[in-house]
């Protein structure tokens, strides 16, 4: 919400003097009405002056610019070069002089044009950051001036080089030399023409004409040719352009400022409303909370209407709420004998400065009100509503409307409508229809001032992407108590504009009527909510000056505050103007509880701990994935896991479903690292994965994912985080297993991972395949293991164990068995085989090929023996290893090298 | 005899002087002093003198052999130390040589902030918590007295699961006021921080995924002077010392009073620049009473217990944090970016 704090004023004392734009923002957005940012508008325009053309004449050097002096209500006249032609000895025109500021940081300075000095420029609408919509008569239309003609093809002119006034261009067009030119009104000019065998006088509405021009001149129409009346092309006239200098229509003198003339002495503040507080969004609204901020008078208005246009609405139209769900209240009068016009300089200026559009008197109004009261109101063209009557009733099937933007809209059924006996003329609280748009010669309006249901507005207006200054007031939804006084507002600024004439009586359909809320002011609630100690008068006050009214102890809340129902509500608007910053700091509970981490939370922390001392980085990555990812990790068709959480408005396809494996995600991360030519990288991840539940929700357990690429990287690397990671939480027996059907992994190269019967998880190298649908060429490696098997075997407290105190022996033995016995089974077969003396087992070779049969390999272990009480003996030695030995025989048929 | 002892004393004095290593000291000591060696060789000729002379000349001998082998082992010193030296010498490094690389891998800057927070309030006797992301709309918007049609609620903001809008991705961290008044025992004190979902588009400061942390606090004589002090505290560990706050009204449908909380610009001093958009404040989080409705609705009586609760957002703190640009970055997971902190 834009404020024009020369509005404000209207309403609050609160000069700029007294109040400048920072200590005033900050002190309305202490008290709740926080402020974004404030502008000072006459910052970006400065010595912009009104001049009057004195003298003008064609440069010496070129051959389209102009010489001008003008009187800038200085001593001397200054003297300025201008490219336009649209300019006449005594007009009054907008002259940026020496050490000028425009709009858009642009400067000017004096300087000489071709060689001819040149004091400053002339302003076009565009170069003061206004548009013609801001001034209609703005607009120029140009004369095709012979002079200016460029033909397409220099070789077949249309317009000979050397035509001369009284030759035929073509049918009745002639050419004719412009003797003399004079103001005969608002924007016409009397031309004497030389039309070779004589002259004539005309009036053309064309601003680029001037003395010793050529013309094309229609003997037969008495009118000099536009570009379009000769069917000529802009680029065959390339200055007879309609653009060209703000002539100025406007009460003001040389030397007058253009930004003051443009209302630009102005400063706005714009505010964030929060959505419970559509009462703000209207500079009455602002004005009540500023007056409380700043402890100021409010001097509301009260409009008064004339009327006596004859007649009586009532007798002329009929409105019907046919949804009274969503149409709380309908008040409508009529105005008669409509003037279209534009609106006077300070309408629209507060309107530009509200960041408003002004358009024409009738419309202009319409926003004016809604501006300063809140309430969006619509004006109908009366003759184009049939049978003189309002339906407010939801579209039927098939409806279509074309709004004043132009665009045919299919209405649904859902969509509140403003309909005329037979047709939707307006789309509730939107926008209006084009079929009864207020046009130049409208002559009877009928003014809509309505409440509509929120919700429903801002569904509408989200269906046909069309959200409006309306439908977003709306959408807060709007007190209905507020449509009459808006109402009357308009009809007195039609009075006072003169726009029309007020027709007597008023429509006001309001079914159900206003019933006001009550809440009990209970002071001692108040204080313990704040932890405060605000005398009850202060609260009585504060209330009051907010326009509360107070029974006793009984708070009747006004009617634009429908955010209020509650003691805690009370206690805000006390808090916000006893200051959110008076309450006292100080801790007034006790503290009573312990607080820490969970063990689940701890365990979390170290699993964290552990693998960033291993190297490895953590990342974050999105929950939801493509489905198509699942194919990409060759998840096969019939897998449960396929069955994601489906979200049904995704943003796309890429995050359209929850996550049942965190493998793709770090291979997307791998994958973009990959291509971002990182030489290596190390990752990991505690994230969830959410598993579709009967009830409708999610099981989400947590999955620590790993995953690496790089030189140093191999299967055994991998394992060895894995063994250290899942070591440092669980002190279960650890047990890996070869997994040849993860269609994920390299069959060869994965293995699930166990501790003690507890399933932990899966790791490996990624299948070459799945690696090739990332692009990836290298050796990817990736672990999933379930956070949750991992803490549920977590072990106990450690519990400390004798250091040995006597030496440990090493032997060395190899054994010959089938090449496809694993490795860590005969491990874990010496472990258990061997007696107590032995306390690790380790293997340090594996060879298969020269002096070792076909399908065969030679294991090497390397058995670390020690007895607790003595130092360990040959014998005890000997008969460890021929244990180990025998073991290794009996279990896998392996024999001693 | 006396000759010889005088010139043996000379030469085996010079000798010993003059030698350069242990091995050759321990050769002269042999030539000298051994069985066989030239002293022994001149003490032999003892037996030849007077039963007067030969005291005086024991004497003469017994100085001579001392003086030897004082005179090797100070030189056995002497030369153990130049060995030294010279060891040392040889074994000097170039110490400006870069160090062996050993990794070590690094913590999400974004998770540094997070586990910085949850630090901060558990010193103060908080608990974290933890709940469902695919959460009931109930819980994500009703319970908090956020009413159906409420903007929040529509398909264009929030994901859902259901065509009745029942099963969504949470939107915000605050379901996890309910789940805690609904299950745990009073008073309550805990943070609960996560992953929440909007349909926003990637860009520089959106993501449709990031992270909240969500806090409450609900026992018997909890005000928003406490709420304030609290949260004060918070900011200070976070911000430092002496970092300046300000509360502002604002609106959030689940708090009555609710209110925003700024900090003082640490860059301009509240002065206004680019990095406060020229406010002078910065803002940092929203918090509020919990709302009585909502107290109620989840059992507890609001006429004895009260609360107070807040939420902010945890990319923005990051990003503040490590002057992070773009919210991208956080998500990309470039090893480029994450071994920076």
């Amino acid at each position: 919400m834009k404020l024009s704090r020369k509005w404000l004023n209207e309403f609050v004392d609160l000069s700029l003097d007294e109040y400048n734009d920072r200590d005033f923002a900050e002190a309305m957005t202490i008290s709740g009405s926080k402020v974004e940012v404030t502008e000072d508008l006459s910052e970006s325009m400065k010595n912009v002056k009104v001049g009057k053309i004195l003298t003008l004449e064609k440069h010496p050097d070129s051959d389209h610019m102009l010489v001008l002096t003008l009187d800038v209500g200085k001593d001397e006249p200054v003297q300025i070069c201008t490219g336009a032609w649209n300019v006449h000895v005594g007009d009054l025109v907008p002259a940026a002089l020496h050490k000028s500021l425009l709009p858009g940081g642009i400067k000017i300075t004096a300087g000489k044009l071709r060689g001819v000095k040149s004091e400053g420029m002339l302003c076009s609408v565009k170069e003061l950051d206004i548009t013609e919509h801001d001034y209609d008569y703005a607009s120029i239309k140009p004369a095709a001036i012979l002079g200016d003609y460029k033909a397409i093809d220099p070789e077949k002119p249309s317009i000979a080089a050397d035509i001369k006034a009284g030759d035929k261009i073509f049918g009745t067009v002639i050419a004719a030399e412009v003797k003399k030119v004079e103001n005969a009104g608002f924007k016409l000019w009397k031309c004497t023409l030389n039309v070779g065998n004589g002259s004539v006088e005309t009036v053309s509405d064309c601003q680029n004409i001037h003395e010793g021009n050529l013309v094309a001149y229609d003997t037969k129409k008495d009118n000099i040719c536009s570009l379009e009346d000769l069917h000529a092309k802009q680029e065959e006239f390339p200055h007879c352009i309609s653009d060209g200098i703000f002539v100025l229509h406007e009460n003001v003198k040389p030397g007058d400022d253009v930004a003051k003339m443009l209302g630009r002495d102005d400063h706005v503040v714009e505010y964030e409303i929060t959505p419970n507080r559509p009462d703000c969004l209207s500079v009455l609204g602002l004005a009540l909370e500023a007056a409380c901020t700043f402890n100021k008078e409010l001097k509301l208005h009260e409009p008064v209407v004339k009327g006596g246009a004859g007649g009586n609405v009532n007798d002329m139209a009929k409105v019907y709420i046919e949804s009274p769900e969503l149409c709380k209240r309908y008040s409508a009068r009529m105005v008669k004998n409509v003037k279209i016009g534009p609106s006077p300089a300070w309408m629209r200026e507060r309107l530009r400065n509200s960041g408003v559009r002004p358009i024409n008197n009738i419309v202009d109004i319409t926003n004016y009100v809604m501006l300063e009261y809140g309430q969006p109101m619509h004006a109908f063209d009366f003759s184009c509503v049939d049978g003189g009557e309002i339906h407010v009733r939801c579209a039927r099937e098939g409806e279509v409307i074309k709004t004043l933007d132009g665009t045919e809209r299919a209405l649904s059924t859902s969509m509140l409508c403003i309909c005329d006996k037979n047709k939707p003329v307006g789309v509730a609280g939107v926008m209006g229809g084009e079929n009864s748009e207020i046009v130049g010669d409208t002559a009877m309006v009928l003014f809509e001032s309505a409440n509509f249901n929120g919700t429903s507005i801002r569904r509408t207006a989200n269906a046909l992407g069309m959200r409006t200054d309306a439908s977003s007031r709306f959408e807060k939804g709007l007190d209905a108590e507020n449509t009459m006084r808006a109402l009357q507002r308009a009809c007195e600024l039609i009075e006072l504009l003169g726009a029309g004439e007020v027709v007597d009586g008023v429509i006001d359909v309001y079914p159900e009527g206003f019933e006001r809320t009550v809440v009990k002011l209970e002071p001692d609630k108040i204080n313990a909510l704040l932890g405060t100690d605000i005398d009850e008068q202060t609260m009585r006050d504060i209330l009051l000056n907010l326009r509360f009214e107070l029974d006793g102890d009984n708070i009747l809340v006004p009617s634009w505050r429908s955010d209020v129902e509650h003691y805690s509500d009370i206690a805000e608007e006390v808090a916000r103007f006893y200051g959110y910053n008076e309450i006292p700091t100080r801790f007034t509970g006790a503290i009573s509880t312990c607080g820490g981490f969970t063990p689940v939370q701890s365990c979390e922390r170290r699993v964290g701990e552990i693998c960033r001392s291993m190297g490895l980085d953590e990342i974050i990555t999105y929950s939801f994935i493509s489905p198509s990812y699942y194919d990409n990790i060759r998840m096969p068709e019939d897998s449960p896991l396929r069955d994601s959480l489906r979200i049904l408005n995704p943003l796309g396809e890429d995050t359209s479903i929850m996550r049942t494996t965190v493998l793709p995600s770090m291979l997307e991360i791998l994958t973009r690292n990959y291509n971002f030519r990182n030489k290596s990288a190390a990752l990991y991840e505690i994230g969830k994965i959410y598993l579709k539940r009967p009830d409708g929700l999610a099981d989400e357990p947590k999955i620590v994912s790993i995953g690496a690429y790089g030189p140093d990287m191999n299967f055994y690397v991998l394992k060895g985080w894995v063994e250290e990671l899942i070591g440092g939480i669980d002190n279960g027996r650890l047990h890996f297993e070869a997994e040849k059907e993860n269609p994920s992994y390299h069959p060869g190269r994965c293995a699930k991972v166990w501790v003690n019967d507890q399933y932990i998880g899966v790791l490996g190298q990624i299948h070459p395949e799945v690696a090739k649908n990332y692009g990836v060429d290298a050796e990817l490696y990736c672990a999933e293991l379930s956070f949750d098997a991992m803490f549920a075997v977590k072990g106990c407290v450690p519990v400390y164990k004798p250091l040995p105190r006597f030496p440990s022996v090493t032997r060395d033995i190899a054994v010959v068995c089938d090449r496809d016995v694993p490795a860590g089974d005969m491990i874990e077969c010496i472990m258990e085989n061997s007696g107590c003396y032995l306390k690790d087992c380790s293997v340090f070779d594996v060879y298969t090929g020269h002096h070792v049969a076909e399908g065969k390999k030679s294991v090497a272990f390397s058995l670390t023996m020690r007895a607790d009480d003595q130092t360990l003996t040959d014998e005890h030695a000997e008969e460890t290893v021929k244990k180990a030995l025998k073991a290794l025989k009996e279990n896998f048929n392996a024999e001693i090298r | 005899m006396e000759e010889l002892m005088q010139s043996l004393r000379e030469s085996s004095i010079k000798a010993i002087l003059e030698c350069e290593s242990a091995e050759l000291l321990e050769q002269l000591r042999v030539k000298y002093l051994g069985k066989k060696g030239e002293l022994t060789v001149i003490l032999r000729q003892m037996g030849k003198l007077s039963a007067e002379e030969r005291p005086a000349m024991g004497q003469l001998a017994n100085k001579l052999r001392a003086d030897i082998e004082g005179a090797i082992d100070k030189r056995k010193t002497e030369i153990s130390a130049l060995m030294m030296e010279k060891k040392l010498e040889d074994e000097a490094l170039d110490v400006t040589m870069p160090g062996q690389k050993s990794v070590l891998g690094h913590k999400h800057p974004m998770y540094n902030v997070l586990d910085q927070i949850k630090d901060i309030f558990i010193g103060m006797g908080f608990e974290i918590v933890e709940g469902p992301e695919v959460e009931l709309a109930d819980y994500n918007f009703s319970k908090l007295n956020i009413e159906e049609g409420h903007p929040s609620r529509e398909w264009t903001d929030t994901f859902y699961f259901t065509p009745d809008s029942s099963v969504l991705l949470r939107t915000q961290t605050s379901p996890m006021q309910i789940h805690a008044m609904e299950t745990r025992e009073l008073p309550i004190r805990i943070i609960a921080p996560g992953r929440v979902y909007r349909k926003d588009e990637v860009d520089a400061t959106h993501s449709p995924m990031f992270h909240q942390i969500e806090g409450m606090v609900i026992d018997k004589g909890v005000t928003m002077s406490d709420l304030k002090a609290t949260l004060n505290l918070v900011v200070e560990k976070i911000y430092g010392k002496g970092t300046v706050t300000r509360f502002r009204p604002h609106h959030f449908p689940f708090t009555e009073p609710s209110c925003e909380m700024d900090i003082q610009c640490h860059k301009c001093g509240g002065k206004g620049c680019p990095t406060c958009k020229g406010e002078g404040w910065i803002e940092v989080l929203g918090a509020g009473m919990v709302h009585p409705k909502v107290l109620a609705g989840c059992g507890i009586d609001p006429d004895v217990y009260s609360g107070w609760a807040f939420g902010m957002g945890l990319e923005r703190l990051a990003l503040g944090e490590y002057k992070i640009t773009d919210m991208r970055l956080i998500f990309e997971n470039d090893v480029r970016f994450l071994e920076q902190f």
